[in-house]
């Protein structure tokens, strides 16, 4: 009851009401989450673990980040739905006819899809996929992995047709420990709490409780305060900028990038090669060389690359190998960097070939 | 910053675009051990042949490597192959045990049975390189044990 706890509350609120506005959410269906991993973790322990079942099927695919992937394998078993994934072709799409496959059953009750994979590029066409869900079942739920898409290509909850959406605050020029699950206020209040503790409840007795409203049933035990208002300094940031300016400029870079690196000797760029079609993450394979080695030397050129799976192993294996190396563009970069990147690539090669 | 040239000797790099027994098969051979790394994706197949010493000690009469992983781990399983080539097992063994103690930084003992082995001391500097190093001497210290116990077939994989 003193002002600098209702200042923390004012800015958090305020954070809350700039996400919302940032996707096109209702802010009473915008619950603040550790990451991404963690809403997608609420999402499986409140919404699938209670409202699905035996002849139910969860669609998921191959093109996922793992944390798309283990959260719905653990409740699989309590639950007993059928978990399913829509396979990947090998130029880094979805296989839209398998997908259409398991939907034509109609007994998809929860379909989960990144919006823009964060190896291949690949953006998804989210808004048909949900649509042609909820033409089969009009029950589904559809979930989608935001954070990739989020902050590079501009997103509306409502334009995505989905359900619920989750991204991350580090991957938005924004604070570590911060993540955010937007969605239908309605359906979060049918859901049972994630979490138990402080801030979640109405009213508690030594035999049980009752709990607060949404968001705030999902919030449970003291807040990430700072985090959320970073993050909202941050989308304040990006809408400085405009995220359509944002957009512009990541494929402009994709445009210089994929044909340059392809240029190298022995340089395969995966996933669609239209910056139309992907957004402003570059995975690519040098034949003869390992991307832990790739990594290594580039970093010595002053050039951070990520080398291994990415988290996303069904999706690297399918692509046809064990690792691969990824570079990844933000709006602070330049076309002066791709050439930096494309100068360090040729300079590795250089390293092992001399 | 610890320099690129103590990653990437000379030594190392020739053994990357010139492997010594490196070969998907050795026939015949006596134990076969499969190592894998999944956090890196590191494959490793080893063969040994085992033979005698004349004294009735079991020992290396050959070794083949197969796999796919950065250079330093193809590298390091080449330069185990010819440093191991012709010991006796429980001899092998010890070198390999030598070969991890350098590279956990605790000095180097049989330097010259080690071989082109020592140009592997500047990758202790490079912490997250060292298990690639150590994957090949680890695949033959478990095809070594794995011999023993009477067994020819072991798959590992290292967490």
């Amino acid at each position: 009851m003193h002002y600098l706890a209702e200042a923390a509350t004012e800015a958090y609120e305020a954070a809350r009401a700039t996400v919302a506005r940032f996707v096109g959410a209702d802010p009473r269906g915008v619950v603040f989450t550790k990451n991404a991993t963690e809403a997608l973790n609420l999402l499986a322990y409140s919404l699938a673990r209670r409202s699905l079942g035996p002849g139910d099927i969860l669609l998921s695919t191959q093109m996922e980040h793992h944390a798309n992937l283990v959260p719905w394998q653990l409740v699989q078993p309590d639950a007993g739905f059928e978990l399913r994934h829509v396979p990947v072709r090998p130029g880094g799409t979805l296989d839209l006819d398998a997908f259409e496959a398991v939907v034509a059953t109609g007994r998809v009750r929860l379909f989960t899809v990144t919006g823009a994979s964060n190896v291949v590029g690949t953006i998804n066409p989210v808004r048909e996929l949900a649509a042609r869900v909820r033409a089969a079942n009009p029950e589904a739920v559809v979930v989608v992995d935001g954070a990739q898409l989020v902050p590079q290509v501009p997103t509306d909850l409502l334009d995505l047709g989905a359900d619920f959406l989750v991204f991350t605050g580090h991957k938005l020029y924004g604070p570590t420990g911060i993540g955010v699950l937007a969605g239908r206020p309605e359906l979060l209040e049918a859901m049972p709490p994630f979490l138990g503790g402080g801030e979640m409840i109405a009213n508690v007795t030594l035999e049980g409780a009752t709990f607060n409203e949404v968001p705030y049933k999902f919030e449970a035990g003291t807040p990430m305060i700072a985090e959320a208002v970073g993050l909202a300094a941050a989308i304040d940031y990006v809408n400085g900028i405009g995220m359509g300016a944002v957009r512009a400029h990541e494929v402009a870079l994709l445009g210089a990038a994929i044909p340059a690196l392809e240029a190298v000797d022995g340089v395969t760029v995966h996933g669609p090669h239209d910056p139309a079609a992907r957004c402003a993450v570059v995975s690519f394979s040098v034949e003869g060389l390992h991307p832990h080695d790739i990594g290594t030397i580039m970093d010595r050129e002053g050039v951070a690359v990520r080398a291994g799976h990415h988290c996303a192993k069904p999706l690297v294996r399918a692509l046809g190998s064990a690792a691969t190396t990824r570079a990844s563009f933000a709006v602070y970069n330049t076309l002066d960097e791709v050439d930096a990147l494309v100068a360090a690539l040729a300079a590795t090669r250089r390293f092992f070939d001399r | 910053m610890a320099a690129l040239d103590d990653l990437y000797q000379e030594i190392i790099l020739d053994h990357y675009r010139t492997p010594r027994h490196r070969s998907a098969t050795l026939d015949p051979h006596d134990v076969h051990v499969h190592h894998s790394n999944p956090l890196c994706g590191d494959e490793l197949d080893l063969r040994l042949r085992v033979g005698d010493d004349g004294q009735g000690r079991p020992t290396v009469a050959a070794v083949a490597y197969d796999g796919d992983g950065c250079s330093i781990s193809m590298a390091s399983a080449s330069v185990m192959s010819e440093a191991v080539t012709g010991r006796t097992l429980a001899d092998a063994d010890d070198v390999a045990e030598a070969f991890r103690l350098m590279m956990h930084g605790e000095g180097v003992k049989r330097e010259e049975d080690l071989g082109d082995g020592v140009a592997f001391t500047g990758v202790a500097k490079f912490p997250v390189r060292v298990k690639c190093a150590l994957l090949g001497w680890m695949a033959l210290r478990d095809a070594i044990r794995t011999y023993d116990e009477g067994a020819r077939e072991h798959r590992v994989t290292h967490e």
